[in-house]
């Protein structure tokens, strides 16, 4: 059975069409990343998977229930995009309320901040903490109990590289232990290499659901080929191989993925004339860009 | 019932941090002093002991400063949470709206409690040391310290409505004094305004009364000062209702925190977070 499944979800604010048929699933122990541009509709359609507003139309269900009902909360941690608590807390007190508010012991707190690096700052009130600081309260917050699906918006947003490092280890584990996850993040280079399956927004409208290899050879991006000339034949080299210019030794050439060795033959029978070649596939970021732009009419 | 518990715990605690209890109690206790100390002044050979005196004009203070210390505890409730975006985390908690409702309220009127059990403490401690007849006043002492509890509770829970219908602190703030205003001031005045105009005509008779004991407030006066020895030092409005049984002002002031509480929880189940 799936944690997660949506199927045409669709949601208004007035004029603005935040989702429009939105359906896909996420298994136990998938990780899954939402992408989208700014108001692509990604913290809206977390916030209908918790039941905190009511979509126009659609299905979903969580954890085989509905959303919002005492048995998926049960099953289900979230953090909010730009996490906030109140300021005359300390983080103890907040998380002690919170395992209390999910049936657990108080006691765990002081663990569960330690588990996010905030075992020192415990004591101290939330309103003098950092924002990276604050985010980690969340996440600490997000990990109570045994939730079998976790929904987090923009988790890394605020925190620094090694907190993100870890941040992605303990995902790991979770899904290793079964858990659902689905979390939005405008960080590409980090949803590479740390999820299974990308979800893409545009304007409300899912764009794309693939793992990263699909996507790739779905965008069929051209591959950029990176000629170096030896100094004085950049031109001729340009010229022979019918490419762009970019400085004094370097030429661009683009080729499809299934020209990539006759393109590279071309370039050995240069011989003398070629210093080095560097074969530069299409980024992470380039496919995004591929998906989610608004094709131009 | 965990769940209400570790709300009002957190509850108090922001409030304790916020200097509320602090505020609240010293409020209480200044205004029962000055009471107390302008009230043992020496009032002749009046029947009445001194607690007995006090707590009448206990009861005129509590009808102003009660609903306004509620409201200030509590306009700022769920609205304050929205603004700080505190809410949506805690609503996909499995808890209802009913029990996080349920635990701020008992918090804040726990608060209350304190404040008011202080305040009055105080005023009847000094009455009771000048007069040795007092003790005959505990009975409205303790009567007068329940009934401001129920109506605090009824303030708390209307103020809680505010908020959720504000949705912002400000606007449930100017909202907050201008119900004060009309149900405590303005209230009266118009009753007695109407009262006079009807010249003892079927209005005086037969509507006024439950105009009366629809405003908690009024009708929490008219049960203490119906209730208590010392009615006669009680002027105004309170004359004209004599007539009302006080079962009748007992059931009001019993059922509006209910009443008040559903009003609150059915405002902030339509908040959007
Ligand atoms: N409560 C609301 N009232 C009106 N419009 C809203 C509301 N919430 C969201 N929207 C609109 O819905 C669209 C989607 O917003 P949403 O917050 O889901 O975007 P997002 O993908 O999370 O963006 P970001 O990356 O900036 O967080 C936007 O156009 C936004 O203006
Ligand atoms: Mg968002």
């Amino acid at each position: 059975m799936q944690s997660l499944t949506l199927s045409t979800i669709t949601k208004a604010f007035g004029a603005v069409r935040a989702l429009t048929d939105v359906s896909f699933t996420v298994a136990p122990g998938e990780r899954v990343a939402l992408l989208g541009h700014n108001g692509a509709g990604k913290s809206t359609l977390m916030k209908i998977v918790l039941g905190l507003l009511r979509a126009d139309r659609g299905q979903i269900t969580v954890l085989g229930a509905v959303p919002g009902s005492n048995a998926a909360r049960t099953g289900t941690a979230y953090l909010p995009e730009n996490v906030a608590f109140h300021p005359s807390l300390t983080g103890l007190e907040q998380l002690r309320y919170y395992l209390r508010l999910r049936g657990e012991t108080p006691a765990k707190a002081i663990d569960l901040l330690e588990r996010v690096g905030l075992k020192d700052a415990a004591r101290r009130r939330i309103g003098t903490y950092s924002k990276g600081m604050r985010q980690r309260v969340g996440l600490a917050q997000a990990l109570i109990g045994t939730p079998r699906l976790l929904v987090l918006d923009e988790p890394t947003s605020g925190l620094d590289p090694v907190s993100r490092r870890e941040f992605y280890t303990i995902l790991e584990g979770l899904a290793a232990d079964g858990v659902a996850i689905l979390l939005s993040s405008h960080a590409l280079t980090e949803v590479e290499a740390k999820t299974d399956r990308i979800v893409i927004l545009r304007d409300g409208l899912l764009v794309a659901d693939d793992t990263l290899a699909n996507l790739r050879r779905k965008a069929a991006l051209p591959i950029r080929l990176q000629v170096a000339a030896r100094p004085g034949s950049a031109d001729e080299v340009a010229k022979k191989l019918a490419g762009g210019r970019r400085n004094g030794v370097v030429v661009d050439l683009l080729c499809q993925h299934d020209d990539k060795l006759a393109r590279l033959g071309d370039i050995a029978a240069l011989g003398a004339m070629i210093e080095d070649v560097e074969i530069l596939p299409p980024s992470l970021e380039d496919i995004y860009s591929h998906f989610s732009q608004r094709p131009a009419s | 019932m965990s769940r209400i518990l570790a709300a009002s715990t957190a509850e108090f605690r922001i409030a304790l941090r916020n200097r509320w209890v602090t505020i609240a109690v010293l409020m209480m206790a200044l205004f029962s002093l000055v009471l107390a100390a302008a009230g043992s002044a020496p009032t002749g050979d009046v029947g009445a002991d001194r607690l007995s005196v006090t707590v009448a004009s206990l009861t005129s203070l509590a009808v102003y400063l009660v609903p306004l210390l509620a409201l200030l505890m509590s306009f700022d409730a769920i609205a304050g949470e929205v603004e700080r975006g505190t809410l949506p985390l805690v609503l996909t908690y499995p808890v209802s709206r009913a029990e996080l409702l349920l635990g701020k309220f008992t918090a804040h009127l726990g608060i209350l409690a304190l404040a008011v059990i202080v305040g009055y403490g105080l005023a009847a401690a000094a009455a009771i040391a000048t007069d040795a007849r007092a003790i005959a006043g505990i009975p409205a002492l303790v009567r007068l310290v329940w009934t401001s509890l129920l109506l605090g509770a009824t303030f708390i829970a209307i103020g809680y409505a505010i908020s959720a219908l504000a949705r912002r602190p400000g606007a449930a703030a100017g909202l907050a004094v201008l119900l004060w205003l009309v149900m405590i001031v303005l209230y009266d005045l118009g009753l007695l305004a109407a009262v006079v105009a009807d010249g003892g005509g079927s209005f005086t008779t037969d509507v006024f009364p439950w105009l009366l004991l629809a405003n908690p407030a009024d009708a929490f006066r008219l049960f203490n000062l119906a209730a208590s020895e010392a009615t006669a030092a009680a002027a105004g409005i309170s004359g004209a209702a004599g007539t009302i049984p006080t079962a009748h002002s007992l059931t009001s002031i019993a059922l509006w925190p209910f009443a008040a509480l559903g009003l609150a929880l059915a405002a902030f189940r339509k908040v959007t977070p």
